[in-house]
């Protein structure tokens, strides 16, 4: 393909050769927005609602982009691991390294208009969002600069311009909150949706079944978004997390693939609009 | 029979009556007017004795409690003569809290409401009837039990610029939420390095009421008072009720009012045009030069009832009712902690880490050259409140106690 053809056609010494490479690759595929379609390499599983399809479309630039912004995660969160053990970061340090799909795909499906919260692993999905990485290292490093001025620390990462809502220490009081944002975008009637994420520890928690109860009731565009942590067998009777909402419809998706969890989001807004929470 | 009470603005002392002598007081054709408007809510009667029916039908509660001491400070003579003469008009204290919030809600329509009960059936102590057949479903929001939920989405809601207004049916059931009002409530304002504001009002009765139980008689504003990032009042007059009500919704910060059980059905003339109180300032209830009485909520008038006895003694005490509970309005306790140079605070918190506490602390911290006499203060006793009428009168601060305490103080 054209990665091949570029690398033959460049001369230079050896040891400018890959520097040339490097620069010279980038141009070519980033700037294309040809459609390319993609299957997920794992089926949809539904409770209550039907499937969508596993064919995703993408573009070599959104390919691309996919793979800068998970490598910058990835890295981003490996350097705050080196950090915290030098004890340049203190308190706590949640690292997001693995689930890097989950936020990169959740935020090729929608729009800066919709909202995202989360709980205290929230590094990656404030870059996501459109933070900085300056302002992810001053926040944990206690400076300034940070995005919560240096009072926040790593659980409390906020972007109020572009929906992020942070950033939570306890688990599951995020889950409240973030259907109080999809009330909120009912009331202001203007199309956006609430993903509300949390992990298998505040998957028990009751006041995620309350807030799942009141948004059924009143048909809140708000999409709780399930990602593993806890060991299953050791705290939870049922795990088949996203049967759990038992009235309200359920997704299992492979969070390993982001263009599932692109498709996936798309498929949970537009449902998620109209006919309330998923 | 609904009690009446003028506002003591002014240095007007109330006029008090002794449980035997208030027959005359309310005439029949107030009680009938009452009834056709087809409500039942808790009645005070002239005597001071109580009839208690949150929300209930007119059958189930209408027992006469003679146990019980004069409540509220009623008015000598007659209510039914004063309607026409004076400017402004006569509401009871819930329907001053409604005409607050129907006033805001009209104003911002980023206002709504949410609790439970509040909207189909007008709230359980009535302050929220009839807007949601004004506002709509999605305004005035009926919630079902779940307070630690509906206060994150109240929260989570006031993030976006919203402005919800969370009603606990009881201050106690907030207990539930207390993550929510602590951690999210207070804190998000500060750790998102001031990107969000929570313009957040919560709102409930708390208290002692009438034989209610222990659970549903506690004093909330002592756990809250801690919270950094949150403010408190608490209202006790249907001018300050609606005046704070108003300035609560408006404010930026998340500001936690709290109502009382008893003190629903006060009756006041308050002003036709709109007005605000100012949420960080104390009230002068009374002037005086011997001794500084602060108090807040009901026991204002356990206080001026104590006043009345006190004045046939010769004292003269100054009443303020600090009505902010969080921050004090130390600029007008400190002014009368120099006229007088004696504090006694009543209150119904708890005897420890309650409001009056803190305020000891305070006022110590601040004032302590200008005090001739320790600080005196009467709270509730550290008990469950228990169910027997007796009992009950006994754990909270009575008029009596209050004398005692001046005249012991004033020495």
């Amino acid at each position: 393909m054209a990665l091949s053809h570029l690398k033959s056609s460049s001369s230079g010494s050896n040891f400018l050769k890959p520097l040339a490479t490097a620069f010279s690759l980038r141009r070519p595929i980033s700037t294309s927005t040809d459609p390319i379609t993609v299957e997920t390499s794992v089926p949809f599983t539904t409770h209550r609602c039907d499937p969508p399809s596993r064919t995703v479309e993408t573009s070599p630039q959104e390919l691309l982009s996919f793979f800068r912004d998970m490598a910058t995660m990835r890295r981003m969160e490996i350097a705050a691991d080196s950090l915290y053990k030098a004890k340049l970061i203190r308190g706590f340090c949640h690292l997001y390294d693995g689930q890097e799909a989950v936020a990169v795909g959740m935020e090729a499906a929608i729009t800066k208009k919709d909202s995202i919260i989360t709980a205290y692993r929230d590094h990656c999905t404030f870059l996501g969002r459109g933070g900085t990485l300056l302002e992810i290292f001053s926040e944990l490093m206690g400076r300034q600069g940070g995005c919560s001025s240096g009072k926040g620390g790593s659980m409390h990462f906020y972007k109020k311009k572009s929906g992020f809502y942070g950033g939570h220490g306890i688990v599951g009081a995020q889950v409240p909150l973030g259907c109080g944002l999809a009330f909120a975008h009912k009331y202001n009637k203007d199309d956006a949706v609430a993903f509300a994420l949390y992990g298998d520890g505040a998957a028990n928690q009751g006041q995620l079944f309350e807030a799942l109860n009141i948004s059924a009731l009143w048909d809140l565009p708000v999409i709780l978004v399930y990602g593993m942590g806890t060991a299953e067998w050791r705290a939870a009777k049922s795990p088949s997390y996203y049967k759990r909402g038992d009235y309200v419809p359920g997704l299992k998706v492979d969070g390993m693939d982001a263009f599932a969890v692109k498709q996936a989001c798309k498929f949970a807004k537009e449902h998620a609009l109209k006919s309330g929470p998923i | 029979m609904a009690t009446i009470f003028q506002g003591l603005r002014g240095g007007a002392a109330a006029a008090l009556t002794n449980s035997i002598d208030s027959k005359k007081l309310l005439s029949r054709s107030t009680r009938r007017s009452l009834s056709e408007r087809k409500v039942s809510f808790p009645v005070v009667r002239s005597d001071g004795s109580v009839n208690l029916n949150p929300g209930g039908s007119n059958a189930r509660a209408r027992r006469v409690d003679q146990l019980i001491t004069n409540a509220v400070a009623t008015k000598a003579d007659s209510s039914a003569a004063s309607s026409t003469s004076k400017p402004g008009h006569e509401l009871l204290l819930f329907e001053a809290l409604r005409e607050g919030l129907e006033e805001e809600m009209d104003r911002d329509p980023h206002v709504c409401v949410m609790g439970e009960d509040v909207g189909h059936y007008g709230g359980s102590y009535k302050v929220t009837r009839g807007l949601a057949d004004k506002y709509g479903d999605l305004r005035v929001l009926d919630t079902p039990i779940a307070e630690n939920s509906f206060t994150g989405m109240g929260i989570g809601a006031a993030m976006t610029g919203l402005r919800p207004i969370v009603e606990g049916m009881n201050m106690g059931f907030l207990l539930l939420a207390f993550n929510q009002i602590s951690n999210n409530c207070g804190m998000l304002h500060y750790t998102s390095g001031g990107q969000f504001t929570i313009p957040v009002v919560i709102r409930g009765p708390g208290g002692v009421g009438r034989q209610l139980g222990a659970e549903h008689s506690q004093r909330l504003e002592s756990y809250f008072q801690s919270i950094p990032g949150i403010q408190m009042v608490a209202c006790s007059t249907p001018y300050n009720a609606k005046g704070l009500m108003k300035a609560a919704i408006r404010s930026e910060n998340p500001v936690i009012l709290f109502e009382h059980v008893l003190l629903y059905n006060l009756k006041e003339r308050i002003p036709d045009e709109e007005y605000i109180c100012n949420l960080e300032e104390a009230e002068m209830v009374r002037p005086g030069e011997h001794v500084t009485i602060l108090t807040y909520s009901r026991m204002r008038y356990h206080v001026m009832q104590a006043a009345k006895t006190l004045v046939n003694k010769g004292y003269d005490p100054e009443v303020i009712d600090i009505r902010s509970l969080k921050p004090f309005d130390l600029h007008m306790i400190g002014n009368s902690v120099k006229k007088t140079h004696r504090v006694l605070i009543v209150e119904e918190c708890m005897r420890t880490g309650g409001i009056g506490a803190s305020l000891t602390a305070a006022i110590t911290e601040n004032f302590h050259d200008y005090l001739d006499a320790p600080i005196v203060c009467l709270s509730s006793q550290d008990v469950p409140t228990p169910y027997a009428g007796t009992l009950e009168e006994w754990t909270v601060v009575q008029p009596a106690q209050i004398v005692t305490a001046v005249e012991q103080l004033c020495q």
